[in-house]
Formats: C-alpha cells, sequence, structure tokens
C-alpha cells in the first residue's frame, strides 16, 4: 500500500502531505491507512502533536516506519480494519491508496465507524489530461503521477471526483471539506464551480463524517 | 564471572549454588501459585547490565526463553558460551547497557538458581523433583514483580522477550499494565497452539519413559535421564528451524562418510548434528525443569485468563506495544503475532507490528537479523523519548 502516484518523498516536498496535515486538529489521535515510509505520520507527530498510528501493507515500509520509531503494524486494510474499535481515533486518513483497495466502500465506511473524521485524498481519474489521452490515443492513460501500464498497476478501483461525490450520498457520508488539488498538491483556484473540479483537479481531498452524530 | 567446565556437578551447582545474584525470600513471604498453594521459601537468581539511574526509571526487563537462563549478555557458568542474547543487550547495542539498566532473572521452576524441581525442598531435605509445584507463566511473572520490589523498580520501562519469553511479556502487560511503560513480545502467542502442546507431550514422554528418570527422582538416585531428556531436545530442536533453514545446512550431506553404511548410525549430517544438541542440552539442563516449563507453556491463555476475550486482557492499556514475528517459524507463526495486535487495537492500546523475512524459524529471534535490531532500536529509542529518559542529563537521541 505504498504511495502509487506521488514520486517525491521529500519530506519537505511534500505539498500535499502537509495540506491533509493542515486539515487535522491539534493533539488528535490519527490512524493513517496505508502509511508507506511514514512520512505523513511524521509530519502530524512532529507539526500537529498527533497520537498518529499507521496501517501499513508492505513489509519494508513497516520496518523502515518502526525503525524511525513509528507506531505502525504490517496489515492489509481490507481485512484488518474491522478490528479496530468504533471512534477509537479522531481523524483517519487514507492518503493515496483508495484506488488500490479491493473494497474501497467497505474501507471508507471502516474508516468513518473507527474515526470521528475520515480524510481520502485520491488521484481524479476525470482530469481533462486524462479525458483527452483515452479520446485520442484509445488506449489506458499513462500520467507522470500515474505512471503503471494497465497491466501491472496496483490501482485497481479508480474514480472521478463526481464517483466519489455520489460514493459519498451512497453511503450516507457527509462532506465536511472537499478540495481538488493539482499535481503539486497545491489548491486549483478556489473560485471554480465545483463542477469543474472534476475536469481541472488531479487529485482530491474529502473530509467525511457520519451526519447523524 | 568465573568460567566452569561443562561437568554433571556444574549444572547441579547452578541450581543450588547459582554463580549470579540471589534474593531469597523466607517463610515469612511465600509466593502465592496460581494453581492454589504456595511457595515458601524461595528464591530468584538474576543478572543485570549497566546502571540503573536516579530516578530508576531505565531498566529493562529481559524474560528468557524456555530452556535459556539469566545470562543474557555474559560467558555462561554451565555452558562457557557467550551470553544467550550478547547480539542484542551490550554497550551501543539495541538493548543498550550504556543508557538502560537491564534485568534477567532465571524463571521459577528452572534450574540455575531461581527455585524450581532441583531445587531442596524445606520439608524432606531432598530435592523437589515431582513434589514442586506445577507452576504458570503467571507464577514466573509474580515472582519477577516481586524482584523488582526488592530492587526498587516500579515501573520497567520495557519488558522484552520472545517465545515463552513473549509469553511473559503479555503476562506482565496484562498482569501489571501499570507497570510496563513499553513491551516487545516477539515470536510468541497469546495461547499455546494444540500442535505445540503436542510436541511437549512428546519430549515430557520421552524423558518420562527413560528408566534413569526414576519417577523424578534420579538426583536422589544418582541417575540421568540423560537419553530420554536428549530425545526430546531433538524433537524440539526441530520445531525451532524451518524446513528450508535444515534443508540449506545439511540438504541430505553424509556425516564424515561417502556412502550410508546400511545401518542406524548418524549417516546423514542433520542425524549427527540433533545427536549433538541433544547430548549438550542434557549437560546444561535439568530434566525435571524441562517437564515442568513445558506444562508452563501447555496452559498459557490469556484470553481464558480474561473471559475469553484477549482485547479484554489489555483493556486501558497505556503500555506502548511492538510486536515481532518471522516469516518461517511454524511453532509460533506470524497469525499468532498478528492475534495479539488485533486484539490491542480493539483495545487501542499502541502497537507497532513487524513480520521480520527470513528462512531461519523460530530461533530467528536469537539471531543477527538487521530488521531485527533496527526494529529494536527504533522502538526501543522512541518510547525512551515519549518517556522522556534522559542519560546524563542528554536527552535520548
Amino acid at each position: 500500500m505504498t504511495f502509487t502516484t506521488l514520486q517525491d518523498d521529500q519530506y519537505n516536498a511534500r505539498v500535499d502531505l502537509h495540506h491533509l496535515a493542515a486539515m487535522v486538529a491539534e493533539g488528535s489521535r490519527v490512524l493513517d491507512v496505508g502509511c508507506g515510509d511514514g512520512t505523513l505520520l511524521r509530519i502530524l507527530a512532529e507539526r500537529r502533536g498527533a497520537d498518529a498510528r499507521g496501517i501499513e501493507l508492505s513489509q519494508s515500509g513497516v520496518n523502515e516506519c518502526v525503525a524511525k520509531g513509528l507506531s505502525v503494524i504490517q496489515g492489509d486494510a481490507d481485512s484488518d480494519l474491522v478490528f479496530y474499535p468504533d471512534q477509537s481515533f479522531d481523524y483517519v486518513i487514507l492518503s493515496q491508496t483508495l484506488q488500490a483497495m479491493n473494497r474501497p466502500r467497505d474501507v471508507v465506511e471502516h474508516m468513518l465507524r473507527i474515526g470521528r473524521y475520515a480524510i481520502v485524498s485520491f488521484p481524479n481519474f476525470g482530469h481533462w489530461r486524462i479525458r483527452l489521452q483515452l479520446l485520442f490515443s484509445g488506449r489506458m492513460p499513462v500520467t507522470k503521477n500515474l505512471s503503471y501500464s494497465w497491466y501491472e498497476t496496483p490501482n485497481i478501483h479508480f474514480c472521478t471526483i463526481d464517483d466519489f461525490t455520489s460514493l459519498c450520498k451512497e453511503i450516507d457520508a457527509k462532506i465536511d471539506d472537499a478540495v481538488a488539488l493539482d499535481r503539486f498538491g497545491i489548491p486549483v483556484r478556489t473560485e471554480l464551480p465545483r463542477s469543474l473540479w472534476n475536469f481541472f483537479g488531479e487529485q482530491a481531498v474529502f473530509v467525511l463524517s457520519r451526519e447523524n452524530r | 564471572m568465573t568460567h566452569r567446565t561443562v561437568s554433571d556437578t556444574g549444572q547441579r551447582n547452578e541450581a543450588t549454588h547459582p554463580s549470579s545474584a540471589v534474593v531469597h525470600f523466607g517463610a515469612e513471604t511465600p509466593l502465592l501459585l496460581e494453581g492454589g498453594g504456595q511457595l515458601a521459601p524461595w528464591s530468584i537468581a538474576y543478572q543485570t547490565y549497566g546502571q540503573l539511574n536516579a530516578e530508576r526509571s531505565n531498566a529493562i526487563l529481559i524474560c528468557h526463553a524456555l530452556t535459556g537462563d539469566q545470562h543474557v549478555a555474559n560467558v555462561n557458568p554451565v555452558t562457557g558460551k557467550p551470553g544467550w542474547w550478547e547480539t542484542m543487550v551490550g554497550p551501543g547495542k539495541p538493548f543498550d547497557t550504556n543508557r538502560f539498566f537491564i534485568i534477567c532473572s532465571n524463571v521459577l521452576g528452572s534450574c540455575l538458581g531461581t527455585t524450581g524441581p532441583a531445587s531442596i525442598n524445606p520439608a524432606t531435605e531432598r530435592p523437589y523433583a515431582l513434589d514442586f509445584p506445577v507452576v504458570t507463566i503467571r507464577d514466573m511473572v509474580n515472582a519477577q514483580a516481586r524482584l523488582m520490589d526488592h530492587l526498587g523498580i516500579e515501573t520497567i520501562f520495557c519488558v522484552a522477550g520472545g517465545s515463552m519469553g513473549g509469553m511473559q511479556v503479555l503476562e506482565w502487560a496484562a498482569s501489571y499494565p501499570h507497570r510496563v511503560f513499553s513491551a516487545m513480545p516477539i515470536a510468541t502467542a497469546a495461547k499455546h497452539s494444540a500442535q505445540n502442546i503436542a510436541f511437549h507431550e512428546v519430549g515430557r514422554q520421552a524423558v518420562m519413559a527413560d528408566p534413569e528418570w526414576r519417577k523424578g527422582r534420579y538426583l536422589d538416585e544418582g541417575t540421568r535421564p540423560e537419553k530420554g531428556l536428549a530425545v526430546a531436545r531433538m524433537a524440539a530442536h526441530i520445531t525451532y528451524l524451518s524446513e528450508q533453514a535444515l534443508h540449506r545446512k545439511f540438504g541430505r550431506n553424509f556425516q564424515d562418510r561417502m556412502a550410508p553404511t546400511f545401518s542406524f548410525d548418524a549417516d546423514f549430517e542433520v542425524e549427527s548434528y540433533l545427536r549433538y544438541q541433544g547430548r549438550t542440552f542434557v549437560e546444561r539442563f535439568d530434566a525435571n525443569s524441562y517437564l515442568f516449563l513445558t506444562r508452563a507453556m501447555d496452559y498459557f491463555d490469556l484470553a481464558k485468563d480474561h473471559g475469553g476475550s484477549l482485547a479484554r486482557a489489555f483493556s486501558g492499556s497505556k503500555t506502548r506495544f511492538c510486536v515481532m514475528s518471522f516469516t518461517s517459524d511454524w511453532l509460533f507463526p506470524t497469525r499468532d503475532s498478528r492475534a495479539i495486535v488485533h486484539a490491542l487495537n480493539a483495545a487501542g492500546a499502541s502497537v507497532s507490528f513487524v513480520e521480520i523475512e527470513t528462512d531461519k524459524g523460530h530461533d530467528a529471534f536469537l539471531l543477527e537479523l538487521p530488521d531485527l535490531f533496527n526494529t529494536t532500536r527504533g522502538f526501543i529509542d522512541s518510547a525512551a523519548r515519549a518517556k522522556g529518559l534522559t542519560v546524563n542529563g542528554v536527552p535520548t537521541p
């Protein structure tokens, strides 16, 4: 469950992760699902004073995290989230990993059960460059940020911003905040109507909660 | 530590006159046992390394495995070999004796100076043998807690151990949550599996089938059930390795010969190796201790002690856990560690979990593996930062 779309793992260069971290209230309890090498966990602990924990599928990622002193377990989000009790974290974060889940809908529902808020970031398959590639080349899009060929990609469940919005509706998740980012992780012009985010956003970040809580 | 020659009496001397520090508890301070009854008087033998700081906050308790002992990082007085975890414990090592005060005590029921079946029963003035009470992992931990009281250590910075040592770590965290700041259960399980109980039973039956065992009274009668104990060790030793490791080490190689002898000699290297393992084991271990300690492991079932829920054993725990398993360990496979991790998650505890890739089987936790070292170092150092431990006034790096 390593990051599959963002190549640059430099702590300070990960603008998107700093954006995610900024959405987390100081001193919160945070679970990062698919925490990779632990960059976001470190940012959360050091800049937000969070009690940050992670789950990571790859053994090398976990070993790296624990050797850095981060609280991370080796596990699979698709099968292991079920073991976390209800409302045991303030935030559950799924950063650039939704598209690699076997059952993304179940994962998001578990996140909403475990955390008060779920923060989900994902690459937007509705971005104009991807649409144009498919339209003109007639082949599966391969971009700088989505660099895998169709036969080897771990990304098995791509969606667009509009797709994700309708999933939220289906599972009764309240969208507390949403932002579309460009390829560098910088928010796209906010004066754009939301209907155009699906066209211009290369990635998106959603903050979700349960309405009835 | 003086070097002693390997001898029959060497091991027996260590049982009654250990080359370790010993705390004696008199008749007025009995150890109450889980199975009912009590032990009094009783003794606990231990080794320490490094210095306890003024706040008494830098103690690491290491729990040893079934046939291990308290000689973690010094020459073993019985075998003359290096300590069993010298790779992990020492100056600059993951359990850094420059920064931490490391304690390891011989477990209750063993034969290196803590009271066990080879100790003298004050009621009869003969070795206890089978009159020794069947002790449990919890009894071992309660005995260690009394040692910590004696040393004036209220909160232990870290309790760590592999295999049966890992069971003690889990029991410590469940029985004394407020006294354990961090815990490292390695290659272990919250309950002994049916398969593991089965292997232990084979070992015990091998010991008891040896006519020299004399219904446990071999020390009185001047005999030793060497053959039975050696067979027990040979069977157990196979479970500590992996199929791949055996194949890599020995394959079908012949021992000092080019062709089979068409006899029951140790034709194969692997046979010769196992015979050697059995032979050296009987020189350093008491057969009755082996019966009692394997029994203690069999009885271990932490969830059962907490209403059938392992999560309940850890509920409200503030202890920081680091669970480790090894890919080729089939005695305590990763799924056992994962069950512990899931329970800790359900209890809302802070837990890290690393599965280390190796073909070396269960014994991997005793070997020099970079992933084991790096994980331990990272976990210990971050726990030291979280606790605000300082060394000579300097915070942990």
